[in-house]
């Protein structure tokens, strides 16, 4: 029993040896690399912005498009920007990079938080230390950040989808809608909101049905089939999540109702490439991720050089998008959706 | 009709008390297999969907649907009765089959070009390999199959998180002519269904007429006894393994012709549909008893249920519940019978001893 015990207190001893042996490599890993990004920025520059992104995990389609948006607007104030993140989104992932900026005294440090909490200590430190801190895509609680840049509106989406429908089935008919889980609450808020905006503005449009494909392919791909045959007068599918919509479109595509049943909603331009080049599904909406990096970096710019300070009613330009208005809790909301289409699906990889 | 050739080892041993000529008998025997029960149920879900909506069978893509929608579930179904039937179980098949499904999509973006049946040949090797850690796990480690497959289960969940993370295989990554395999038919029947029918067969026929077949029944019958007697159950159980990984393989790639998309939950719950299929159609859990045919019907069964139920008009949430009932009412079914039969056999018995 005491031979077991010391046992696997050695076992413990080096377990800790080498979870501490991993946490050096990581650090050396990291700092060396935004050594090299930051070089010329933070130190030469003086009145240079440094502007660094932390998206919630590298190699991902979304964020490097967030960063291809945001390495532009950096380009146009003429700041410095350099990316860094963890490889996994994991909560706490982040928390080291932050210090690391913290570390380099950049002038901005614009996050996706993997958590709302987790990483709130690291980035209240760098708030101290003079950085300024904005997220984006996802938000931290409100007392760790100055700006969050949202990317809709509940009102925006479901009016976009509204539009889109409407517009493809010529104003009239029967719809349905296949959404995610039951109790999804993005999901469900949309759909009460795309109720409302059915029943006032759009009478001849009936919603006839609501299905869930619990953002599970199959589950979505075979509630797409059994809408389909128990409403044989459905002229369209909206389906507010890009699971469904990959899976419904994939249903239409060999099936005897292309072309008669309109599907819409919201999709990635990478999941839905194919349809609509084939013209299963002609357009679809979602918000444009390099627009939320562009218009987050402009903020952040803003922030450093003392135009806005984050509070309601702050007003800033974001290059190519325009004006901007900080709204309640430092919230700045990008706009409408993007709608895509036959003719712009080409320019987006995420 | 091939439920007449079923190989039920409960019904088959049983002693005649009268012999007719073959012909009633071989009747007899029909109306009296598990398999009829459940191709009757298959028949009246089908009768009454279509009553209710024609285009359930007469239109192109409710015909398509009907038989392509269990296709990919029948492959994973046989193979699990297989492992059932010698008294194991494999809950591994759903994480089995996301596995090679995210595989299949990773070729064909990583290897650019690569040959349609070099993905098929990988697909169904894979699979068999992750059987064969199963059943090596189960046959030399001694450890209850339920127990080490519920690991592998969240072990080949968890390499597939990991490998996939975030990231998806979309349809636009697949090839057109892989992806047509999915959906295409010959003859106005499914290729996807004429793959599973040929499995089918083939893991029939090893079954019902093959001295290793018959020794995964003796194996399940009582493990014991097989030992004692000399066969070789590691090997069989091995088998066993294998063949259900390989089948949950080559669900995989399918899974990804059909449906395109493939992230890292692919398949997920599968296990418990395959299992499901197999119960309903006659398998029973303990092993030693039951058909891959009754199998397959268990799975067209469960799956022609799950898409009558919305055109019928039971609602959303409560069509699970109804999956549910039919699970139980089968296992309750098979428990009456059992009973029954045992007590007809021990009659029998008692019949000869006087």
């Amino acid at each position: 029993m005491l031979f077991h015990t010391r046992n696997s207190g050695a076992a413990r001893v080096s377990a800790i040896a080498a979870l501490a042996v991993s946490v050096a490599l990581v650090a050396t890993a990291c700092s060396g690399g935004s050594t090299g990004g930051s070089g010329g920025g933070g130190e030469g520059g003086g009145g240079d912005v440094t502007v660094t992104f932390l998206p919630k995990n590298l190699g991902n389609p979304y964020f490097d498009t967030s960063s291809k948006g945001g390495k532009a607007a950096v380009e146009e104030f003429g700041g410095t920007f350099q990316e860094v993140g963890p490889s996994e989104a994991t909560p706490d992932a982040q928390v080291s990079y932050i210090n690391t900026a913290t570390q380099q005294a950049v002038s901005a440090l614009v996050v996706s938080a993997n958590d709302p909490k987790a990483i709130c200590d690291a980035l209240n430190e760098a708030r101290d230390a003079d950085v300024k801190v904005v997220t984006f895509d996802s938000d931290t609680n409100t007392d760790c950040r100055d700006i969050f840049i949202n990317q809709a509106s509940a009102e925006g989406i479901a009016k976009a989808q509204v539009d889109l429908i409407t517009e493809q089935i010529g104003d009239s008919g029967e719809i349905a809608i296949l959404s995610a889980a039951a109790n999804a609450t993005n999901q469900n808020a949309w759909i009460e909101l795309m109720k409302e905006d059915l029943a006032a503005n759009h009478p001849n449009v009936k919603l006839v049905d609501t299905v869930y494909g619990d953002d599970d392919d199959q589950t979505s791909f075979d509630k797409t089939a059994a809408l389909l045959q128990s409403h044989p007068n459905l002229k369209g599918i909206v389906s507010p999540t890009t699971v469904g919509i990959a899976a419904a479109a994939r249903y239409l595509q060999t099936s005897e109702y292309k072309g008669k049943v309109a599907v819409t909603g919201l999709g990635t331009p990478n999941q839905m490439r194919d349809f609509v080049e084939d013209g299963t599904v002609t357009a679809f909406a979602l918000w444009n991720p390099e627009d939320l990096g562009y218009l987050a970096a402009f903020a952040a710019d803003a922030l450093v050089k003392g135009d806005i300070t984050g509070k309601a009613g702050d007003k800033f330009e974001a290059g190519k998008l325009g004006s901007f208005e900080v709204a309640e809790d430092g919230v700045v909301l990008l706009g409408d959706p993007t709608v895509f289409n036959k003719e712009n699906i080409g320019d987006f990889d995420f | 009709m091939t439920s007449v050739a079923t190989p039920d080892t409960r019904r088959t041993n049983a002693p005649g008390p009268k012999k007719g000529n073959a012909l009633t008998a071989g009747i007899g025997h029909f109306f009296k297999a598990r398999e009829t029960s459940i191709l009757i149920a298959i028949v009246v879900v089908v009768v009454v969907a279509t009553t209710k909506n024609p285009s359930f069978v007469f239109s192109t893509d409710g015909w398509r649907d009907l038989l392509l929608t269990p296709s990919i579930l029948v492959l994973v179904a046989v193979g699990q009765a297989m492992v059932i039937i010698t008294r194991s179980v494999d809950l591994s098949v759903g994480s089995t089959l996301g596995l090679t499904a995210y595989l299949t999509g990773r070729l064909f973006i990583d290897v650019p070009g690569i040959p349609i049946i070099v993905v098929f040949v990988a697909g169904v090797a894979f699979g068999a390999f992750l059987g064969l850690i199963n059943g090596a796990l189960v046959a030399f480690a001694k450890v209850p199959a339920l127990v080490i497959t519920l690991g592998t289960l969240y072990a080949y969940r968890g390499i597939n998180v990991l490998w996939a993370g975030s990231d998806r295989i979309n349809a636009s990554d697949l090839p057109k002519p892989f992806l047509a395999l999915g959906t295409g038919s010959i003859l106005s029947i499914p290729l996807l269904t004429i793959l599973a029918l040929i499995v089918l067969v083939i893991a029939a026929w090893y079954m019902r007429n093959t001295r290793g077949g018959r020794e995964f029944y003796a194996i399940g019958s009582d493990p014991d006894a097989a030992k004692l007697y000399g066969l070789r159950v590691t090997r069989r159980i091995l088998l066993a393994f294998v063949a259900s990984g390989a089948l949950a393989g080559l669900a995989g790639v399918l899974y990804a012709a059909r449906y395109g998309t493939v992230n890292s939950q692919a398949g997920s719950g599968w296990e418990l549909d395959a299992v499901g299929a197999a119960v309903i159609g006659g398998v029973a859990i303990f092993g030693g008893s039951g058909t891959v045919w009754g199998a397959a019907l268990g799975a067209v069964l469960l799956l022609t249920i799950n898409r009558a139920l919305p055109i019928i008009g039971v609602p959303d949430f409560w069509q699970r519940a109804v999956v549910g009932v039919l699970i139980i009412g089968a296992i309750v079914l098979d428990r009456l019978l059992s009973l029954r039969q045992s007590r007809k056999l021990l009659e029998a018995r008692d019949d000869t001893d006087v």
